[in-house]
């Protein structure tokens, strides 16, 4: 096995046994990326330099056995949403095009404390909003199980670099299923925690009230690993929780005997996949096998989360996104005569069609006269929301669906149909709505494409979560599956 | 036209922010200082909006909030939040201004005032807190400069919005209304009632209706009123321009004026049909605040003497007149003068005359505040016991006042007053020594007796003869020198 298609526990303990160095490492993610970067091009900026003089020092940490962390070495992948002091972060966005932000983002400066390495930002759906990575400000992104599939979005990048062994792990950001849905459809494992969980500063924003950063990686160890690091409050997110981290690793085997897990009834949405509906079927039933016991429940207001989650998050985005006036900082439109002026061609030119849709609809869905129907309703359909999450969790532990109601699908099938492509999301949005944690594991494959199985935890339950996929994960082979790239390099 | 022009009741209502007087800024941990600090310097991810920075509330401007609303008995609800205002401009990095919508800080208050010695009273809608926005400083004038710069370093500075009922009837209401919300601000130690520099500013909602009518007229918000005079005299003009346009017939339309101080007039900036929305909603970046009620307590029973208590006092304890009241204590500074003039032994009214005369008159030609002033309390006392003992005229004391005003130490003044009278002629002086032995047998024996104490009594009675404006120890030798 190449190095680069390795887990982080595994490679971990080659660092520490001194087999291997971080450097070493950092080289053969970085030969990956030279092989297979223009074929998913998952990448929008590889920080090579930075990359290598971190696995030195991560080195030095090593050979002198100074505070060695679990990530001390490892090659992570960094969604452009994420600012990183003086190196380029767009959001995957034209209007940023060029912004080196003078700061570095909470989860960013805990993974250098932790002594991690980073390889680059990830190319994404412009600022975050879109479910195929098409909407990048720069270029889509390609599936390493088939090149001509969309890797899911909005972390389309993250995913694939992971996928394809450009990264050992990435951060990436859900919104609204940003990271599951892509993990599910490039056989990853992606995880949501729950909103507050992770600090948000220095996430370039989408919809305040919903974005989440979380890790994207080969298996469920190695997401405990990721989150045990970035997880914990942080006094610069005021929306970010006092709660004590309890250590994931140490309830991650316990296993699901006695465990009562529930399956949506309203998650075998219309247009779901035959192929991925069995999958999840028998998910549930090896979970049976495993000791859990199962039920069917009912999460009643299920139909109106996508349309909840479209007034919701674009009004918010709508208000985040008005700071791209090209006064400050990012792109300026040139030859403007006064401010106005200014402001509409720099954001007519900055902003992708996607964007300014959201904007628009966010922008009416806030307006005198409309706010109470839209805004207000949306947000009283997000407490009916909490409070089916509430009810289920009476009654079960975790709840188990699929991720997406179908595999990767090809680039451009749905660029046309806003809806068709917002469908995407049905089975992810209710567990940003609803203050949960939700985590999507590989669960098969249909015709050469991964299946995601999402495992849902109540709020700030993520040993839950961790706990379910890695039983489920541990009792299948569906996580030594590779995408072809990465397998043909090796 | 009627025979009869139409009576008019004046409706005004005023919307005054307030910057606090707090370290750092609203939001993040920036210093406040924008007036001396270079340009752009007092600035961070935060306050310039920079992608991915988040607000973290300033607990010290909150509790100024709460300060300042309980000092005008509002009420404090248990729960607020923060809500987005949203509106481009250049001097908002954002896009939108972090304040309060629904749910502020406080409500339903009352701010007591008096006009002329009257009592009044005007109703406190709310009072909220928000973020002050940077400064934009134009190339030229505004019409034709070719460039603007902004510097961020207002961006960000808390500032609380205080907004009156439409309870005041007339500019002398709202000027006086002004005043006394500026004392009280001072007094718990706020904000420092500056308007010039624009750390307070008001603005007025002025509307007419005809006597008796219960509906409200058509509003106009007047702007840019950076001073108590400027707050009159726009509401004076808008009173009289409103009138005009009614009395020949024409309809008021809703809008914005701008108040042109040169000129002396208001100017139309905008009217309703261009009224921005400005799409609130929550701020979802800061979770809604819990206000214990244990917190409030702690805060009300920090609140010092407020000036409606300190007016009273004053009217009850100095016996001065509730109209010198009301002046003395609409400046906290200029209050805390007058009773340290008057603890160091001068009577309370001449110390009020003072005060509320010539120094008053000096300062407002000077724009000058009293604690700005080289002349200090005890100055004023030294200068009254002069004037009480008879050493100087009232008229010389006047002159003396202005000369102590001046210069850079009223003491050399304060001096040569007592100097300039004296009485240096030895021959005069030998004629009113003559005359006190002559007038007291008794006291001119027992001195010659050797009684001591009753040369001190000679002297002292020399001294009443000539007001003061002997030399004491020449006064002595020329006693010693008849007597013995």
């Amino acid at each position: 096995m190449t190095l680069f298609q390795r887990t982080i526990r595994e490679l971990h303990q080659m660092l520490i046994d001194e087999e291997i160095s971080s450097v070493e490492l950092t080289q053969s993610v970085l030969d990956q990326i030279d092989a297979v970067g223009e074929k998913t091009k998952a990448y929008l900026l590889v920080t090579r330099e930075l990359a290598l003089r971190q696995a030195k020092g991560a080195d030095e940490r090593l050979r002198a056995n100074r505070d060695v962390r679990p990530l001390t070495g490892i090659p992570i992948a960094l969604k452009d949403v994420l600012c990183v002091q003086d190196v380029v972060s767009t959001a995957g966005s034209r209007i940023l095009k060029g912004f080196s932000p003078p700061y570095s983002a909470t989860v960013i400066e805990r993974l250098e404390a932790e002594g991690a390495v980073f390889l680059g930002k990830t190319n994404c759906d412009e600022f975050a909003m879109g479910s195929s990575n098409e909407n990048s400000g720069y270029w889509p992104v390609h599936n390493p199980w088939a090149l001509d599939r969309v890797p899911g979005g909005s972390s389309g990048g993250s995913a694939a670099s992971v996928a394809s062994g450009e990264a050992i792990a990435a951060l990436g950001s859900d919104t609204g299923g940003s990271i599951r849905q892509p993990a599910a459809l490039t056989g990853i494992v992606g995880f949501k925690p729950t909103y507050g969980r992770v600090s948000r500063y220095g996430l370039i924003a989408f919809a305040s009230s919903l974005d989440q950063i979380g890790p994207m990686t080969r298996d469920v160890f190695d997401s405990a690993l990721v989150l045990q690091a970035i997880a914990g409050h942080d006094p610069r997110d005021s929306t970010s929780s006092l709660r004590p981290v309890p250590d994931y690793l140490s309830t991650l085997r316990n296993g699901v005997k006695g465990m009562r897990l529930g399956v949506p009834k309203e998650y075998f949405v219309a247009g779901m996949e035959p192929a991925v509906e069995q999958a999840i079927h028998d998910a549930v039933r090896l979970l049976e096998q495993q000791g859990a016991s199962i039920q069917e429940v009912s999460l009643p207001h299920s139909d109106v989360a996508l349309p909840a989650y479209y007034i919701i998050a674009p009004a918010e985005a709508s208000s985040n996104l008005a700071r791209y006036d090209g006064v400050r900082y990012g792109y300026q439109a040139p030859g403007a005569k006064n401010l106005i002026e200014e402001y509409m061609a720099t954001r007519q030119q900055g902003f992708g069609t996607e964007v300014k849709r959201r904007i628009v609809l966010g922008t009416y869905a806030l307006s005198s006269g409309y706010y109470d129907a839209y805004y207000l309703q949306a947000q009283k359909v997000r407490t009916l929301i909490i409070e089916d999450f509430t009810r289920a969790f009476e009654k079960v532990d975790a709840l188990l669906g699929a991720t997406s109601p179908t595999v990767a699908f090809p680039l451009g099938a749905k660029t046309q149909d806003p809806v068709a492509m917002y469908l995407n999301d049905i089975l992810t949005i209710p567990a940003n709505l609803g203050n949960v944690c939700a985590i999507s594991v590989p669960c098969g494959l249909a015709d050469g494409l991964p299946i995601g199985l999402q495992v849902i935890a109540p709020g700030f339950r993520e040993e839950i979560a961790l706990q379910v996929a890695y039983a489920f994960e541990a009792a299948t082979d569906f996580r030594k599956l590779q995408s072809p790239l990465m397998r043909a390099a090796a | 036209m009627s025979a009869v022009a139409t009576q008019y009741e004046v409706v005004v209502g005023l919307e005054v922010h307030a910057q606090v007087l707090t370290q750092s800024k609203m939001f993040c941990g920036c210093s406040t200082d924008y007036l001396t600090a270079p340009p752009n310097s007092n600035t961070c991810p935060v306050c310039l909006g920079l992608p991915g920075s988040l607000p973290v509330i300033n607990r010290r401007a909150v509790e100024a909030t709460i300060r300042t609303a309980l000092a005008l008995n509002c009420e404090i609800p248990e729960f607020s939040k923060f809500d987005r205002k949203n509106y481009f401009y250049p001097d908002l990095p954002k896009g939108y201004q972090i304040s309060q919508y629904d749910l502020p800080f406080s409500r339903h208050g009352h701010l007591d005032f008096d006009v002329k010695g009257e009592a009044r009273s005007c109703g406190i809608t709310r009072v909220h807190l928000e973020e002050d926005t940077g400064k934009l400083l134009h190339a030229g004038a505004i019409e034709e400069a070719q460039s603007s710069l902004v510097d961020f370093n207002r961006a960000g500075v808390p500032l609380m919005e205080i907004v009156s009922e439409p309870d005041l009837r007339s500019a002398d209401e709202a000027r006086e209304y002004a005043m006394r919300l500026r004392a009280i601000l001072q007094y718990i130690g706020v904000n420092n009632g500056d308007m010039e520099s624009g750390q307070l500013r008001a603005d007025a909602n002025v509307s007419l209706r005809p006597v008796g009518a219960t509906e409200y007229g058509t509003k106009v918000e007047i702007k840019n009123m950076n001073s108590f005079r400027a707050i009159h005299r726009a509401i004076e003009y808008e009173i009289q321009r409103q009138t005009e346009v009614l009395d020949s017939g024409g309809r008021l339309v809703q809008e914005t004026r701008g108040w042109n101080d040169a000129r002396g007039l208001t100017v139309s900036q905008r009217t309703k049909e261009f009224a921005e929305d400005y799409r609130y909603f929550p701020e979802p970046d800061l979770p809604p605040l819990e206000v214990s009620r244990e917190w409030v307590a702690e805060i009300r029973a920090s609140l010092p003497e407020l000036p409606a208590a300190r007016r009273e006092r004053f009217i009850t304890a100095y016996g001065l007149t509730p109209y010198d009241s009301s002046l003395l204590i609409s400046s906290r500074p200029m209050a805390a003068f007058f009773e340290e003039t008057v603890r160091l032994g001068s009577p309370a009214k001449a110390a009020a005359n003072w005060i509320l005369g010539d120094f008053s008159r000096l300062l407002n030609a000077d724009h000058k505040e009293i604690e700005e002033s080289s002349v200090k309390a005890a100055h004023l006392q030294q200068l009254i016991q002069l004037i009480d003992s008879g050493v100087i005229s009232g008229k010389m004391a006047k002159q003396t006042f202005e000369a102590m005003y001046r210069a850079p130490d009223p003491g050399p003044a304060l001096e040569a007053a007592k100097g300039s009278s004296q009485i240096t002629d030895e021959g005069e002086l030998e004629v009113v020594v003559d005359r006190i032995i002559a007038e007291n047998p008794k006291s001119a024996a027992d001195f010659k007796g050797g009684k001591q104490q009753a040369l001190m009594f000679l002297v002292g009675q020399a001294m009443k003869a000539t007001k003061g404006r002997a030399n004491p120890e020449r006064l002595n030798a020329l006693l010693r020198e008849k007597i013995l």
